[in-house]
């Protein structure tokens, strides 16, 4: 079972309330859900829509045909009406003669009760379309106006009404509660992993599609006893977050690519004083402005290389929305542990998209901030003490008793003092270099393979493209023999799996959504280990399993 | 009283021999150890100049960051730990040029930290260009035919952003910037100086004695009385005043946020146990 319904209009018209209303409520009828944005960067008007699939099997990506389209405007109905399904219906306020669309007068009903609630009349007759009852609908609806109660009757009322307006078509029914379950999006999933992880500082500049994880930071500020801080501009709020570090604060920010091009010396700042920081790049396509709302995955080799000169750093791709939270949650410990920046590579389809997740387990999860105990310091506190493994016991300023803790941007001793002489230069940039060496011993994910044990094929993944690779394979899977590789881990390297998958044989197949195969680039410059095959998307468009498995067939037959 | 010699403020520097430099970390650690602050108790920040390197010549903890970007590090700590003292200190191309829309944004926020500019209206360390502050008049390598823009005026700039505590000094006269800096520090809130030092090595115009001919004392001056200081501000030319030009009570950073009262967030330290009440509502 696979049901896909497309919520459209124009901005302003209230299509978040509605797919929020859906998404919760199929969630408590026992469903998987994964539903998608498709958002213009304007406050009102154009053309957005979201699309929320739901299935009794676990779904990881969006689908082509729409089974049930809410056409908000009547823009909508053109725009859509080619990708519906045979069995689809249009719900539309336009008077049709195909046996298609549903006509219901939801302006002239509304306006009765609340003109500013078309949306609501909506998605009463949604569930009567596909054969739902309303109680879990009205639940989600009460709970979403929670801080708005005087619009909560009108709402109630106006969802009975579209309820009654219209004739059910499709029989979906209620699977029951399932525990053990959660839905979010992949910009709330990073924020639940930061703030698990005992985030206690939080600087960012607003800027799309990053902002839902200020926003949701910002939403527990009060509770949790934190603090938010929205910074004039990126170059401030890194500054900032280094800042908190130093003074003893898990600290974080997040942005987009042209705001983590503001943050480039920052980040480099981070490696050379050895701060640990903890970077979400929710990525969309660039150079410059770009797409604002849309997805990509073409910051990789930029976030690698992220500023001048040599430093360990780490870059983590979580592949969906659980992922999200553990790798985040991950970040923090590795960036304590090694005093290095570590940053987080999302995008736009992960990060607006909501998935249908396990409940996160807390069981495995433990806070570890590596910070120096007080009686381990005998003399003069040296930040930059030359150790085997390159990690100098770090504190912060206040914490030892009749000692200072300085840090320094310029090449430093181990006191944190400027010098210029070569041999303390080397001797620094190998100690650097060294905490690296043992972060790939110790703390380096192998990518994780799933699949056959001989594959001719294996799709290689990082990040949000994991998912509907993952269904292409399915759906191909009676006609090829494909495995998957999924890097969490992006820089360093991780090479054993991916070594070992290539001496067996299999050809490898990139999906990326850049124009020029990034990763594919960096595992050979790394190994040079070749791809066989690249698929690439670059349109601002996340990919779908159906899509991706046409293309694959028609990749590996040219 | 904190013994003078605990900030070591006599270490061997990368200073020029005669630059203001010197007579302003020894007023500053005057003022540190008559305040009888011990070295862990204040964190200094700066940027990048010769002005910048101070941390590594006085005993302090110290956050010697990019250039331009002293003051956002600088915003952590106040929320760290409001019981540190915070200092910010940078000359007048980092403070005002690089990171000038800093400056502009922690006016507003009014965080508790003394913002100290030395100011000697040159760039020092790369060897003499001008700066926002450099008068019209002078000529370098790089404004071959004097300066293309007006100087900044920042005293003028944060008196007119009502800064929460705004004054000027000069190195010239140590008692006095010893006196601004202990009043910055006894003030609640953002409070700026801007320090007048000469560069005797680049800045041939602005030099000792053309300080102490420019330079006077502030008598009678209400530095409560807005338009009284915004009058006393615009004077830059052939008499600058020096001495505290604004002040007036604001509400604080800290104090725009209720909830935090004076918790000090480096001691949060939850367990993720006590977190895991977040999951619910994604249930």
């Amino acid at each position: 079972m696979d049901f896909n319904i497309v919520i459209a209009g124009e901005a302003g018209q209230g299509l978040k309330t509605v797919e929020s209303l859906l998404t919760k409520t199929f969630s408590r009828h026992g469903y998987y859900l994964f539903s998608t944005k498709d958002y213009m960067s304007r406050i009102r008007g154009g053309h957005n829509f979201m699309q929320v699939r739901i299935s009794d099997e676990k779904v990881e990506g969006p689908t082509e045909e729409i089974d049930l389209l809410l056409a908000l405007n009547e823009e909508s109905v053109e725009i859509h009406q080619n990708e519906m399904s045979e069995r689809g219906v249009i719900i539309t306020s336009l008077e049709s003669d195909s046996d298609q669309v549903i006509t219901i007068d939801a302006k002239s009903i509304a306006k009765e009760v609340n003109p500013r609630a078309v949306n609501t009349v909506f998605v009463g007759a949604a569930f009567k379309i596909m054969g739902l009852p309303t109680q879990e609908a009205k639940k989600a609806l009460k709970e979403h106006f929670a801080k708005k109660e005087s619009v909560i009757e009108d709402n109630l009322t106006l969802l009975d009404k579209g309820y009654e307006a219209v004739k059910e078509v499709f029989e979906l029914e209620d699977l029951g509660a399932k525990e053990g379950r959660m839905i979010i999006d992949g910009n709330s999933a990073v924020g639940l992993g930061a703030a698990l992880a005992g985030l206690s500082f939080y600087a960012a500049y607003p800027m799309s599609p990053s902002t839902g994880i200020l926003t949701y930071l910002a939403g527990k500020q009060e509770e949790l006893g934190i603090v938010v801080e929205q910074a004039e501009d990126e170059i401030a709020a890194i500054n900032m977050a280094i800042g908190g570090t130093y003074s003893g604060m898990r600290s974080m920010t997040g942005t987009s690519g042209g705001g983590l091009a503001l943050m480039a010396e920052g980040v480099g700042l981070a490696g050379i004083t050895e701060t640990p920081i903890v970077i979400a790049d929710v990525q969309r396509p660039g150079p410059a402005t770009g797409l604002p709302t849309r997805t990509g995955q073409g910051d990789l080799l930029f976030a690698v290389n992220i500023a001048q000169d040599e430093f360990p750093l780490m870059v983590i791709a979580p592949k969906d929305q659980e992922d999200a939270v553990y790798q985040t949650f991950r970040a923090f410990n590795l960036a304590d542990k090694y005093q290095i920046p570590v940053i987080i590579l999302s995008d736009q389809f992960l990060g607006d998209s909501s998935k249908t997740i396990s409940e996160i387990d807390i069981s495995g999860l433990e806070i570890n901030r590596h910070l120096m105990d007080a009686v381990e310091v005998e003399g003069e506190y040296k930040r930059y003490k030359y150790t085997e493994d390159g990690i100098s016991p770090r504190a912060y300023p206040g914490q030892l008793k009749d000692q200072v803790v300085l840090l320094d941007s310029d090449e430093h001793d181990e006191f944190a003092h400027i010098v210029e002489d070569g041999e303390t230069r080397n001797k620094m940039v190998e100690k650097r270099a060294r905490k690296m060496e043992k972060l790939k011993e110790e703390d380096l994910l192998e990518a994780e393979y799933s699949g056959p044990e001989d594959p001719d094929y294996i799709i290689v993944n990082w990040g949000s493209t994991a998912g509907p690779s993952n269904e292409a394979r399915k759906i191909l899977a009676d006609e090829f023999k494909i495995g998957q590789l999924i890097f969490n881990d992006v820089w360093p390297l991780p090479e054993k799996m991916l070594k070992e998958k290539v001496e067996a044989g299999a050809e490898l197949v990139f999906v990326e959504n850049n124009s020029t195969a990034q990763f594919a680039k960096l595992i050979r410059s790394e190994t040079g280990i070749k791809a066989d095959y690249n698929i690439l998307k670059y349109d601002g468009r996340p990919f779908s399993g159906l899509e991706l498995a046409r293309r694959f067939k028609e990749e590996v037959s040219k | 009283m904190t013994e003078l010699k605990t900030y070591e403020a006599d270490r061997e520097t990368a200073w020029c021999p005669g630059c203001g430099n010197f007579p302003l970390r020894t007023a500053l650690a005057e003022a540190l150890s008559e305040m009888d602050l011990k070295p862990e108790e204040v964190t200094m920040y700066t940027g990048i100049g010769q002005a910048a390197k101070m941390p590594h010549y006085i005993k302090v903890n110290g956050f010697n960051g990019l250039h331009g970007r002293s003051l956002p590090p600088a915003v952590a700590m106040k929320v760290a730990n409001p019981e540190m003292t915070v200092i910010v200190e940078s000359g007048d191309g980092c403070s005002y040029g690089e990171g000038g829309n800093h400056i502009l944004h922690n006016i507003r926020r009014n965080l508790d930290i003394v913002h100290l500019v030395h100011d000697n209206q040159i760039y020092g360390l790369t060897k003499g260009q001008a700066s926002p502050t450099s008068g019209p008049e002078i000529k370098t390598g790089v404004q071959t035919h004097g300066v293309n823009a007006e100087p900044f005026n920042p005293v003028r700039f944060a008196v007119g952003m009502k800064a929460s505590f705004v004054a000027r000094s000069t190195v010239g006269d140590r008692d006095h910037l010893k006196k601004m800096i202990k009043a910055a520090k006894a003030h609640k809130g953002y409070a700026l100086i801007d320090i007048f030092q000469p560069c005797v090595s680049f800045n041939k115009i602005n030099t000792y004695q053309w300080y102490n001919k420019h330079v006077y004392k502030l008598e009678d001056h209400d530095p409560s009385d807005y338009e009284a200081a915004v009058k006393v501000a615009d004077e830059f030319g052939e008499k600058i005043p020096i001495g505290i030009i604004y002040q007036a009570g604001k509400p604080s950073f800290r104090d725009r946020i209720p909830y935090l009262k004076d918790k000090a967030l480096v001691d949060r330290r939850p367990k993720v146990e006590e977190l895991e009440f977040l999951i619910e509502e994604f249930k």
